[in-house]
């Protein structure tokens, strides 16, 4: 038996603050879409089942698994990837926290964790250690054991408590 | 100021924090094509046919692969570890199979096509007629007489046959106190973030092949792909830049890597391959699965005079890269750990099973060795009825005994052991704890201590070893520092780190040394076009002994400046200073010259010294006289739910000596992770195989990984025993945690549950098993 062959459709999407129209199979996941059609790789697969939170991003402000998400689904909301937060010489505070705190080893969680502790802060501006625990409870990291990323998130509290 | 020893934030992380690192999925090349791999969904089975005209078909299919068409092209994937002595059944790994399949997840066929999508739409058209074979899974069923076969030209199973130490019968024979344990070491799937991923591209006019992978070691990855693909190694590059975590399982060659280099060449495009989760489950190795009977014999006094340890180790289906070497070398003469014991043997049996290939993993065999004598000492310490720590300190080896040999002729470099046993027994305030323990467990509760006092051997490691033991290459290390003509410094390191930071600590050493800022030094790794030689990133070994050469390297291009120096300021070189990053005449600061000012006459050459060569560069190999002895003291406090059989870590404290910290806070950092794989090991994690060979604990939603709920607060110390034969004194941190963790967390628990006079319980301690055992505890003293 032959896959039927998928129609290409249209698709416009708003990511990290410009719209783009490409086009998709309806099958294509919003991750790898991101990451093949807009080049942003900073959007990390890790295992296309919704349970590491290496591919979160943002979509109108609240984390997301972009590999649990067709790229047709998204067609009008705000999608933000880790790109659009910082750059390495001008970081988002969030960022700067994760660097001064080495909430980070190799690196794969990283985009992830920032973007889930970026929510978590919009929302709660001074969380307690326990909030911040359960909240990065979706997000798997293998190097740090999180003791650093906790801290890292409460520093980012100070950091942007501070303006 | 210092450099070395201050918590620099890390120089990697802006690219890596911003999403702007280079990781091999990123990898895109023009004109890619994409592979996927069919694997086999039985353990074990005769492969009749395979059928794979319709996925060729497809349209956007360039080739579809099996063992028959490649078996002449691609030669068998090597283990490159042969312990001697140990009959080392070496058996044929195919990169595809041909006639039979041995796991499941051993790949079958690739299809290379124009997408992803198309790739794996003609994959599902490929029909392979299996006929399935009875399978083995586990190594008690692999010694039985009528155990199925894996390979056919392997009686019994039987991959290796290693022994180790003397003969301790008479030791047994007349002890006044023996005790006896069984062990299962339960196998564990390491689950890097990132998954693997291979992407290869052959420029025909160079005859050329570029290979980016997710390696731990580039240069061994160059070596044996080169080597099974039949290239000139010199025409094959092989780059690792960012690489999302190892863990042991980034060490191997595997078919996958080979696979996708053969069909860049073979098709004359690129071509890329990137892991599933699913598929990292089934198809990169796994770590630990042992089943050990273990014995201790000694003196009611506590004296322990005698360890005999008899392991049975799953390999898996074939012979991994550094298989062979875990569970004999890197965990048999370690099995004395801490301790003064006098006569020890060990007698391992590798065996084959239709189960994924098993290699090293986190501590690659220490792990195993410290958890079975921490079990060990606990359990005598129960059989005299004396308190387990005072067991430890009794035979706990003394500062005035190192060097220390074992009693496998290993000699430890240094130690302070009862100084960390001291520090961790301050901060836990043990008497205190046992007033709150005997108040829990008057109200019901159950909570626990447990100790570990454990010693690593790593810093791999002296050539002249690893010859010995029989690895099938070198252990030394390679640095190059070049100066350029501005006073920057490009380091070119042979070690592949992939988290550990180097990019950091490499270049604090190097400011340290060179008195430049850090901006002015980038340390680059992971390309074997760019540095000339390496074994790569496992057993510690990056700053012990990649550091090592780092260090030579630097005294080499000191001397060199310092002798440029000196001509220019027309003084004798022992009249120099060099302090600050400044030359300067003793006596005479105003006669002085910063490095850039060196480096720059260097390049010029206008006015060189007699006999000097242009230009600031210096190389260096460094070959450790031994491996390095990071030691310490863990312990944990557990509380079980008796209702629930749940285990909550309620503090952890890790008292840890890897020799003086170049960066503490990038140290700290690799003591908690690697507890809490360690933590994960003891509490959750265990891979699960049905009796037919099917992997039931096959993605992140079976196999629970550690997370960030469900762990306490670590509490981290140091003492600092440097390293007698190391430029640096520094001995590795990067296994500590997950080696000492285990044995620390299981000993608590059965800490805690000793009230219920629960002797020993299998891990990993799921609130399940332990409810189990908590409920069959109180019938059975509801029965008497």
């Amino acid at each position: 038996m032959s896959e039927p062959k998928a129609e290409k459709v249209a698709v416009t999407l708003n990511v990290n603050g410009a719209e783009r129209t490409v086009t998709v199979e309806p099958r294509w996941l919003l991750s790898d879409v991101l990451r093949q059609e807009f080049g942003l790789t900073g959007v990390h697969i890790g295992c296309e089942h919704g349970v590491c939170g290496a591919c979160t991003i943002l979509v109108d402000g609240e984390p997301v698994r972009s590999c649990l998400q067709f790229a047709v689904q998204a067609e009008g909301a705000r999608i933000e990837t880790v790109e659009a937060l910082g750059t390495p010489e001008e970081m988002d505070p969030v960022q700067t926290a994760f660097w001064e705190k080495h909430g980070l080893q190799c690196g794969y969680c990283t985009p992830g964790m920032v973007l889930t502790a970026k929510a978590l802060l919009d929302r709660v501006p001074n969380p307690t250690e326990a909030e911040i625990r359960h909240a990065l409870s979706g997000n798997l990291c293998r190097c740090t054991g999180y003791q650093f990323i906790v801290e890292a998130v409460e520093r980012a509290a100070e950091l942007r408590a501070e303006g | 100021m210092a450099v070395v020893g201050q918590s620099v934030p890390r120089r990697e992380d802006g690219r890596l924090i911003t999403g702007r690192g280079h990781y091999t999925a990123d990898v895109v090349r023009p004109g890619q094509l994409y592979a996927v791999m069919l694997r086999s969904p039985h353990a074990h089975a005769r492969i009749r046919s395979v059928e794979t005209g319709p996925a060729r078909s497809q349209s956007g299919v360039r080739a579809v692969y099996t063992g028959r068409d490649v078996r002449e092209r691609i030669a068998p994937i090597p283990t490159a570890w042969i312990p001697p002595g140990s009959d080392l059944a070496i058996t044929e790994h195919p990169a595809l199979a041909v006639d039979t399949v041995r796991y499941v997840g051993d790949a079958v066929a690739m299809v290379v096509a124009d997408s992803l999508e198309a790739a794996r739409a003609a994959r599902n058209l490929i029909e392979v007629d299996y006929e399935v074979l009875p399978a083995v899974v586990s190594v008690t069923d692999a010694v039985r007489e009528d155990a199925p076969r894996v390979h056919e030209g392997v009686p019994g199973n039987v991959a290796l046959h290693w022994r180790a130490g003397a003969d301790v019968d008479e030791a047994f024979r007349t002890a006044e106190v023996t005790v006896h344990r069984t062990i299962v070491q339960q196998r564990l799937i390491p689950n890097p973030m990132e998954p693997r991923a291979a992407v290869a591209e052959y420029d025909p006019g160079f005859e050329s092949l570029t290979l980016w992978a997710t390696s731990q070691n580039p240069h061994i990855h160059r070596l044996l792909v080169s080597t099974v693909l039949g290239m000139p190694e010199h025409r094959v590059r092989v780059i690792a830049q960012d690489v999302g975590g190892g863990f042991g399982s980034k060490i191997a060659c595997y078919p996958d890597e080979v696979l996708v280099a053969f069909a860049a060449r073979d098709l004359r495009r690129p071509v890329k391959w990137v892991e599933d989760r699913q598929e990292h489950f089934v198809a990169t190795t796994h770590g630990r699965d042992h089943v050990e009977e273990v014995e201790l014999a000694g003196r009611r006094d506590g004296t322990i005079t005698a360890i005999r340890v008899k392991a049975l180790a799953n390999l898996g289906a074939y012979l991994s890269t550094a298989a062979p070497g875990v569970p004999t070398i890197l965990f048999g003469l370690v099995v004395t750990g801490a301790y003064d014991i006098p006569q020890a043997s060990v007698e391992v049996m590798g065996l084959y099973t239709n189960t994924t290939p098993v290699d090293a993993y986190r501590g690659a065999g220490r792990p195993e060795a410290t958890f079975l004598i921490e079990r060990l000492v606990d359990a005598f310490a129960a059989e005299i009825g004396m308190d387990p720590i005072a067991l430890r300190r009794k035979n706990l080896l003394r500062d005035e005994q190192f060097p220390y040999t074992n009693a496998f002729s290993i000699t430890y470099d240094s130690g302070r052991y009862q100084t960390a046993l001291d520090l961790a027994l301050h901060t836990l305030d043990v008497p205190r704890f046992r007033e709150e323990q005997e108040a829990a467990r008057l109200e019901g509760r159950l909570i626990g201590l447990g100790v570990t006092t454990y010693v690593e051997m790593c810093g791999l490691g002296p050539s002249e070893v690893a010859g010995a033991v029989g690895f099938q290459g070198g252990l030394w290390e390679h640095a190059l520092v070049r100066v350029l003509p501005t006073g920057k410094v490009m380091v070119m390191t042979g070690i592949s780190p992939h988290g550990q930071g180097e990019e950091t600590t490499f270049a604090q050493i190097v400011a340290e040394r060179l008195g430049c800022p850090l901006e002015d030094i980038e340390v680059i790794h992971g390309d074997t076009d760019q540095v000339s030689m390496g074994w790569g990133t496992y057993g510690s070994r990056s700053t012990a002994v990649g550091g090592g050469a780092l260090n030579m390297a630097l005294d080499r291009v000191i001397d060199k400046a310092g002798r440029i120096a000196a001509h220019a300021l027309e003084a004798a070189v022992e009249d120099l200073t060099f302090e600050g990053g400044r030359f300067a005449v003793r006596g005479v600061p105003d006669r002085s010259l910063t490095f850039p000012e060196v480096a720059l006459k260097a390049h010029l050459a206008w006015s060189m010294p007699a006999g000097v060569e242009p230009g600031l560069e210096a190389q260096a190999s460094y070959d450790p006289a031994n491996f390095t002895y990071p030691f310490g003291t863990h312990a944990a406090v557990v509380e079980v739910d008796r209702e629930t059989g749940e285990v909550k870590v309620l503090r952890y404290i890790a008292v840890d000596d890897c020799g003086p910290l170049i960066n503490p806070m990038i140290v700290e950092g690799q003591v908690r992770g690697g507890i809490v794989q360690g933590i994960g090991q003891a509490l959750w994690e265990g891979a699960v195989y049905d009796e037919t060979g099917q992997l039931l604990s096959g993605s992140l939603m079976d196999y629970a990984l550690p997370k960030a709920r469900f762990l306490p607060p670590i509490e981290v110390f140091h003492t600092e025993t440097p390293s007698p034969h190391n430029p640096l004194g520094v001995k590795g941190v990067g296994e500590t945690g997950t080696i000492a963790a285990t044995p620390t967390v299981v000993n608590a628990v059965l800490d805690a549950l000793s009230p219920l006079h629960i002797k020993d319980l299998e891990m990993p301690f799921t609130p399940e098993r332990v409810w189990r055992a908590i409920r069959d505890a109180e019938k059975g003293a509801g029965a008497r």
